[in-house]
């Protein structure tokens, strides 16, 4: 006798899972019932996408087995797991997206991809196929449009109804909510609601918006460092205990002294990037380190970039030692004294395939250059053996590539660079991120130094740990916003989690 | 325990690999000379005139042109933009000088400059293309590259320019092409032009700032941005140099036929791409530099000598000069897919 189909349960049973390095998921445990909507949460780095990505068989090896109403499925790739009923819409909508099809043509990749659309490319057949996948998210959109005239909460619908085309029996959504405005989410919880309840369809659901987990789901699963540490109904939960058990331990107040600041060196007033930053206003004094905290696409990139010049402002002031600038573009922040450690250290960050020598001295190479115009190699290389002796870069030459160094030390030499141009504000925006423990640490110190030789540094980071250990003030960003300020040795990281997730003040 | 696991298996690895390495970067370093010292014994042995000084005179002759035009090709591909439009150009330079000798007697200096100036609107366009619209390189300079096609065509007629030829609706033209004009090509000089173009890139491009940040911005436009530098302006620069050596090209071609022929750069595109592509793997180098492409250029240039001397037909050599090409697209590409 088959159980009624809300009783057909997927799960996940001791599940493993480890990149060079790192045990990104260590016997995890998982289920989810049809009809269910279910949350998964965990800080960055917690391994919920990791899991997700073995359900949705992007890995073809990894330990434990899946059960799908008691019998074991062999997921070892997308193909499988579609086969299987499951599907996922991943937190990057336009990758998965082809722009120049139709709708109604990137609602069939799947179906074409798979080979159940063969022969001869039906216009009208496709077309049939999109719109009555479309009619059951009780979504308008015009099936023969390109894609590339969508907006973004409509493309999310085109994916969500490709994942929906087929018989799926689970539906797995990465952080769905992050690109849509309130009234956007409302309809798309409405329909994930309509969906769970007629189709029976199990839906797991990924965000960092605690507060909309309240709002959707009745139960919830939380990760940290690769465990599953609960699962259990929402009812009866509350945002702090689920806090709580995100972060494994009720926090006490940092007991960081803050630095002695001198006179603002940088200050923005109500710099608004239409559609990304709103209304931003910060002060960062020399000698002082400030935080800007909030999760992945709260706009501390954004705010980082816009800094720099590289996103021009829609409206808003910037005042540098006290003088109001215009910076449009990274050259005149270089030239302003302003220095970037952005995110992506490989992408954008280092020059990987060059010398270390020449890494450090790219934003100063005016100070190498002699009265012909030739660059003096022996001075680069002196002041480059300088920086490395004084951030204690690990490195036998300063002639190797950088691509040679690790992370950590990668990260010192971005940061180098800096200090030969000698840039008075300093953005790092997620300097630990890919570096070890060790390393993190000698980049505090790194830091430490920097604010003692009376440099402003404003360090943007989700790792809200990182932040009370190492900044005075801290600053939290919600939906591009800044929703909260607080003198660092007075927070906790409760309450900096509470208002990066969207918490509001009073509550 | 990862750590501790992984710490002694890289150990015994490392010598293992070291073991293997220095002749295979060796061959990968230093292979074009070794190419062209096998190149000359293998021509020398078999085509016995051809280490006689006056032939080698004539390669370094004949390769003149080849290399300046390749040398700007370089400095394009030094922010990683390729420009088709090196052949186009040397065209046009070549028939706006020789019209301007022929047509309206303009004195040499004059003539010269002028036609440099002019020829580097084909360079503006391709700025505008690439820096302005975004449209990718090699379609843009593609585009480009017609257009300056048809230009020089539809300036000159559709015919060739020489002295004492009638323009195409019939007017006599009286000017002459000076006779200093012609020396230019001559032996000791465009040797010296060719070698001063060399000389100069490879000073600007490894010793001076600006040089510095062409590779920076070829390496990584992303970080380049980011540390500061004007990318685009930058970008602008280089092909502004690569589209004025080719109209020095293309001047020199003049000077060397002594009139001005349908589409007679188009035939250097090919070898100079060649040039360049060989010529970034010298010296372990790994990216387009000055000194390399005049050694890639040599290569081409003995390849083709000691073909012709051979009798290969002239209508076959394009076989091998395209099997080089692509040999050196290979080597280069291969590279860079291990790093």
């Amino acid at each position: 006798m088959t159980p009624p189909v809300n009783e057909q349960r997927l799960e996940m049973r001791g599940i493993s899972m480890e990149f060079p390095g790192v045990k990104a998921l260590d016997d995890v445990h998982f289920s989810v019932k049809r009809g269910e909507i279910h949350a998964l949460v965990g800080a960055n780095g917690a391994g919920k996408s990791t899991l997700m990505k073995v359900l949705a068989g992007a890995y073809a090896s990894y330990e434990g087995t899946i059960l799908f109403d008691g019998v074991p499925l062999a997921i070892d790739s997308p193909n499988a797991a579609k086969r299987a009923g499951i599907e996922i819409v991943y937190q990057e909508v336009d990758t998965a997206l082809v722009d120049y099809l139709t709708v109604a043509e990137n609602i069939c990749l799947d179906m074409l991809a798979s080979g159940q659309l063969k022969g001869v490319i039906r216009r009208r057949r496709y077309e049939e196929i999109a719109e009555r996948a479309l009619q059951k998210l009780k979504a308008s959109i015009d099936v023969r449009q390109r894609v590339s005239e969508l907006r973004l909460a409509e493309k999310q619908l085109v994916l969500i109804a490709r994942a929906l085309v087929q018989e799926s029996r689970f539906l797995i959504l990465d952080e769905p909510t992050a690109p849509l405005s309130g009234r956007e989410t409302e309809q798309l919880f409405r329909i994930i609601r309509e969906l769970a309840e007629k189709e029976h369809l199990g839906v797991i659901f990924i965000s960092h918006r605690l507060q909309e987990l309240f709002e959707i789901c009745e139960s919830i699963s939380v990760m940290r460092d690769g465990k599953m540490v609960s699962r259990q109904l929402l009812a009866g939960q509350t945002k702090e205990t689920v806090v709580e058990q995100m972060l494994g331990r009720r926090l006490q107040k940092s007991s960081r002294e803050a630095r002695p600041a001198g006179a603002p060196s940088l200050e923005l007033d109500r710099i608004t990037v239409a559609g990304q930053l709103d209304e931003i206003s910060l002060t960062v004094r020399a000698g002082e380190v400030i935080g800007i905290a909030g999760l992945v696409g709260a706009g501390k990139t954004e705010l980082c970039k816009t800094i720099f010049g590289s996103i021009p402002v829609t409206s808003g002031l910037m005042r540098l030692a006290g003088e109001t600038r215009r910076i449009r573009s990274a050259y005149d922040a270089v030239r302003l004294g302003i220095g970037l450690v952005p995110e992506e250290r490989r992408k954008e960050g280092i020059l990987v395939a060059d010398p270390i020598e020449q890494n450090m001295t790219a934003a100063s190479l005016k100070q190498f250059v002699n009265r012909f115009g030739f660059v003096e190699k022996k001075k680069e290389r002196a002041a480059a053996n300088r920086i490395v002796q004084q951030l204690s870069i690990k490195v036998s030459d300063t002639r190797q590539r950088a691509a040679e160094l690790s992370g950590g030390n990668q990260q010192k030499v971005a940061i180098g660079k800096w200090l030969l141009a000698d840039a008075s504000v300093l953005v790092l925006d997620e300097p630990t991120k890919g570096v070890d423990v060790g390393a993190k640490a000698e980049i505090f110190q790194v830091i430490d130094q920097l604010a003692a030789e009376q440099k402003a540094v404003i360090y943007a980071s989700s790792e809200l740990d990182e932040l009370l250990a190492v900044t005075d003030r801290i600053y939290v960003m919600y939906d591009g916003q800044i929703v909260f300020e607080a003198t660092t040795s007075e927070t906790t990281e409760e309450q900096l989690l509470w208002y990066a997730t969207g918490g509001q003040q009073h509550e | 325990m990862n750590d501790v696991l992984h710490e002694p298996a890289a150990q015994p690895e490392a010598p293992r690999t070291a073991a293997g390495k220095p002749v295979l970067r060796f061959l990968n370093d230093w292979g074009i000379v070794l190419a062209i010292l096998a190149l000359i014994l293998f021509f020398a042995m078999t085509a016995p005139n051809f280490l006689q000084g006056t032939n080698l005179v004539n390669i370094l002759r004949s390769i003149s042109i080849v290399t300046i035009i390749a040398i700007g090709l370089t400095v394009s591909l030094t922010v990683n933009g390729f420009d088709l439009s090196v052949g186009s150009t040397a065209t046009f330079a070549s028939s706006l000088v020789v019209s301007f000798f022929v047509w309206y007697s303009l004195p040499l200096g004059v003539s010269i400059g002028l036609a440099l100036v002019i020829a580097l609107a084909v360079a503006l366009v391709n700025i505008l293309l690439i820096v302005k619209f975004k449209i990718p390189d090699l379609f843009a300079t593609l585009a480009t590259m017609f257009i300056f096609e048809g230009v020089a065509m539809t300036y000159t007629g559709g015919g060739s320019i020489s002295a004492g030829m009638p323009r195409l609706d019939g007017t006599p033209t009286v000017g002459l092409i000076p006779e200093s004009f012609l020396k230019i090509s001559q032996a000791p000089w465009i040797i010296l032009i060719m070698l001063v173009v060399v000389a100069v890139t490879h000073v600007f491009l490894n010793h001076t700032r600006h040089g510095r940040f062409l590779y920076i911005i070829g390496g990584n436009p992303e970080a380049a941005h980011l540390t500061g530098i004007r990318v685009n302006r930058y970008r602008a620069v280089a092909y502004l140099i690569a589209g004025l050596l080719a109209a020095v090209g293309g001047i020199l071609l003049a000077s060397q036929v002594g009139s001005s022929q349908i589409n007679a750069g188009s035939g250097y595109l090919m070898p100079a791409v060649a040039a360049a592509f060989i010529g970034s793997s010298f010296a372990g180098q790994g990216k387009p530099n000055a000194l390399g492409t005049l050694v890639g250029a040599c290569l081409v240039g003995i390849l083709e000598n000691g073909l012709v001397m051979l009798s290969v037909p002239y209508y076959s050599l394009n076989i091998i000069k395209g099997a080089v090409l692509a040999i050196a697209l290979a080597s280069t590409y291969y590279r860079f897919k291990k790093n």
